[in-house]
């Protein structure tokens, strides 16, 4: 083990390696910063890059993107009262009236200083709970990962806000993609329309740059709302008083590690709803609810860990089972796979040194984050004056580039333009984009689990149930199903006494 | 643009018709009680289903708002000419790239586009060549992707 670490330090501490950290926090810093480029979106367009680097590298370079990409989601949403990622959202009000009060330093310190606690209370429960996971993992069988793949999909469903329906439709239109191609048991060509390119199945990665960022320039290019004002001109000393609101909230600080850190684990939510959830958690135990919303820093602290814990929380699933956590996760799969990194419980076993280099990543990450986070803060203003009818075209041109470069292929670019358009309508109608994802991703597994099994077992549905721990997920996966409808049936006759 | 679910539903229930018609005629695993044709028509069934509970929901839901609603934008000649660009640039790339190589197609791609977002003649073509020549030496000489050269053949280096 103590070789594997070492291996791991030199992996991380390689001057290559440093320098892609390095590059990515700015451009993490950067993305997060903006106002309509989210965390999702760095990450995938960060996929045509790292395509040509090594693995713990490439790596790297998305855990770093990631990390300060949802701090700095934080800066606009202080000072222009716009989110700069979607995980800044729940607490951006409160945020900008503490800017109107006059503690803007206030709000984006506390917003650092516990996305760095945050973070890094989610790497330990990342480094405790995955290797045993994956010990305990090493006993599954198709049948065990069949019912596993399955609750992972259904909680992706009903945790997302909205529609279950309509969360189950983009569910099943993500398997439905997983089906095209060869890659299926039978090997059998399906849905290729006798299209060559579609025999290898539809590009995960252009899938992916065209749902997080075309989607994203087409809802920049039709929005109609003016640009916001900046209201701050100078953004003094940031870390003052933090160590003071630290031992303050405590409790705060930990609820909201431990929340996020669990909402981030469970498959298909990620930082964004660990922080609305941890927001209200926060507002609901606070002892001074009433100060909520007026420029009150408590649920920025606890909220802005929630979110940042979420991040390092989602990657126990992905790389102890190969299930994502979130639509950031679902992406660095593809991108192991790409680099021969398959998750699984068998990437603990025989490669360790890769997992402990993951592990010091993070813990890297989270560490560095702090100076370069003030760093930015400093020059948030120029930041946020970047011209966007500038910056957006470029980013256009960047994905197409990055798209022709993973098959050097203009079908891709195809793939892409279609699944932005179906994104962005589909988003406009309510339908949630992290089911398909998951659909995508995990479609093959699901099926190749399901099939293997019927194979085994002769076709006999039983058996699916036959052993105990496929047992035991086959409950929880119908009780996350039928719960609401049991609840409901019990409260009725309450309601009718 | 917002679409009524019912109008949703419709569309999900004949895809699933249409991926249950695809799949009828998929061979089964010689020997094997399964086939590639078992995955995807589960699948199908779910979406005829989740379809027709949208439907049930919409049209339930009709009197709340019109079938087909569509946002601001599409009164507004600036932003509707940006959507054009934008969608038409990525197409323009995709069938022209080739021929005309990348050093015009991105130029053409990016001009337009920075013109249609208000930006001045100037400014446009001077980030239009910067961006160009950027991402061309990142992907071309650094990443190695072999972007194409088209009528400019004669000079690439």
């Amino acid at each position: 083990m103590w070789t594997a670490i070492g291996q791991a330090f030199s992996m991380v501490f390689e001057p290559y390696t440093l320098m892609v950290m390095v590059l990515a926090a700015f451009y993490g810093l950067f993305v997060g910063a903006v106002p309509g480029l989210t965390a999702t979106m760095a990450t995938a367009l960060l996929v045509p890059v790292t395509f040509f680097m090594p693995p713990i590298p490439a790596v790297a370079a998305m855990v770093t993107a990631t990390a300060m990409a949802i701090f700095s989601g934080d800066i606009p949403g202080c000072l222009l009262r716009i989110p700069g990622t979607p995980a800044s959202a729940a607490y951006t009000d409160e945020a900008f009236a503490m800017t109107r009060k006059g503690q803007a330093e206030k709000a984006l310190g506390a917003g650092l200083v516990f996305s760095a606690v945050g973070g890094l209370f989610g790497t330990a429960v990342l480094i405790v709970a995955a290797p045993a996971l994956a010990d305990f993992a090493l006993n599954f069988s198709s049948f065990e990962y069949f019912w596993l793949v399955l609750l992972g999909l259904t909680c992706a469903i009903f945790i997302s806000t909205g529609s279950p329906v309509k969360g189950v439709m983009m569910l099943l239109l993500g398997l439905l993609v997983a089906c095209v191609g060869l890659g299926n048991p039978a090997g059998f060509p399906r849905f290729t329309f006798g299209n060559v390119e579609m025999t290898g199945g539809i590009g995960m990665i252009a899938m992916m740059i065209g749902m997080f960022a075309i989607s994203e320039i087409i809802r920049y290019v039709v929005d109609t709302n003016p640009p916001a004002e900046l209201v701050v001109e100078e953004v003094g000393g940031v870390l003052k008083g933090q160590w003071a609101l630290a031992k303050k909230y405590p409790k705060q600080i930990l609820r909201g590690s431990i929340l996020g850190t669990a909402v981030g684990a469970l498959p298909g939510a990620g930082a964004d709803i660990a922080a609305w959830m941890s927001y209200a958690m926060s507002k609901k135990f606070s002892k001074e609810p009433e100060k909520f919303g007026t420029g009150h820093v408590e649920g920025i602290v606890e909220s802005g860990a929630a979110n940042n814990s979420a991040l390092a929380g989602a990657w126990i699933p992905a790389l102890v089972f190969g299930i994502p956590g979130d639509s950031i996760t679902a992406i660095v799969i593809g991108v192991l796979y790409m680099k021969n990194m398959n998750p699984g419980p068998t990437l603990f076993t025989t490669n360790p040194q890769n997992i402990y280099a993951v592990f010091l990543l993070f813990i890297v990450a989270n560490l560095i984050m702090i100076p370069l986070g003030i760093l930015c803060i400093k020059v948030a203003k120029r930041i946020l004056k970047v011209p966007r009818e500038i910056l957006m075209p470029m980013i256009l041109l960047f994905c197409v580039v990055g798209t022709f470069a993973i098959n050097n292929a203009v079908f891709e670019l195809g793939v892409m333009l279609v699944a932005g358009i179906l994104a962005y309508v589909l988003e406009a109608n309510k339908f949630p984009t992290a089911p398909a994802i998951l659909g995508v991703v995990l479609g093959g597994m699901l099926e190749e689990n399901f099939i293997t099994s019927m194979i085994k077992s002769n076709g006999d549905l039983t058996a699916f149930v036959a052993r105990p721990i496929a047992l035991c997920l086959a409950i929880v996966t119908a009780l996350v199903w039928f719960a609401p409808l049991l609840l409901r049936m019990l409260r009725k006759p309450v309601r009718a006494v | 643009m917002k679409i009524n679910d019912a109008i949703w539903g419709f569309v999900l229930m004949a895809l699933g018709a249409a991926v249950l018609w695809a799949v009828r005629a998929y061979p089964n695993i010689p020997g094997q009680p399964v086939g590639p044709a078992l995955f995807p028509g589960l699948i199908a069934v779910g979406l005829c289903v989740g379809g027709a509970l949208l439907v049930w929901q919409g049209w339930r839901a009709r009197s709340e708002g019109p079938w087909i609603e569509w946002e601001d934008w599409v009164r507004s000649p600036r932003h509707t000419k940006a959507l054009v660009a934008l969608l038409g640039s990525v197409v323009f790339y995709i069938l022209l790239s080739d021929e005309l190589g990348f050093f015009i197609t991105a130029f053409l791609m990016l001009v337009t586009l920075f013109r249609s977002l208000q930006v001045a003649w100037g400014r446009s073509v001077f980030w239009a060549v910067v961006a160009t020549v950027v991402v061309h030496f990142a992907f071309y000489k650094l990443l190695r992707v072999p972007l194409p050269w088209g009528i400019l053949t004669p000079i690439a280096w």
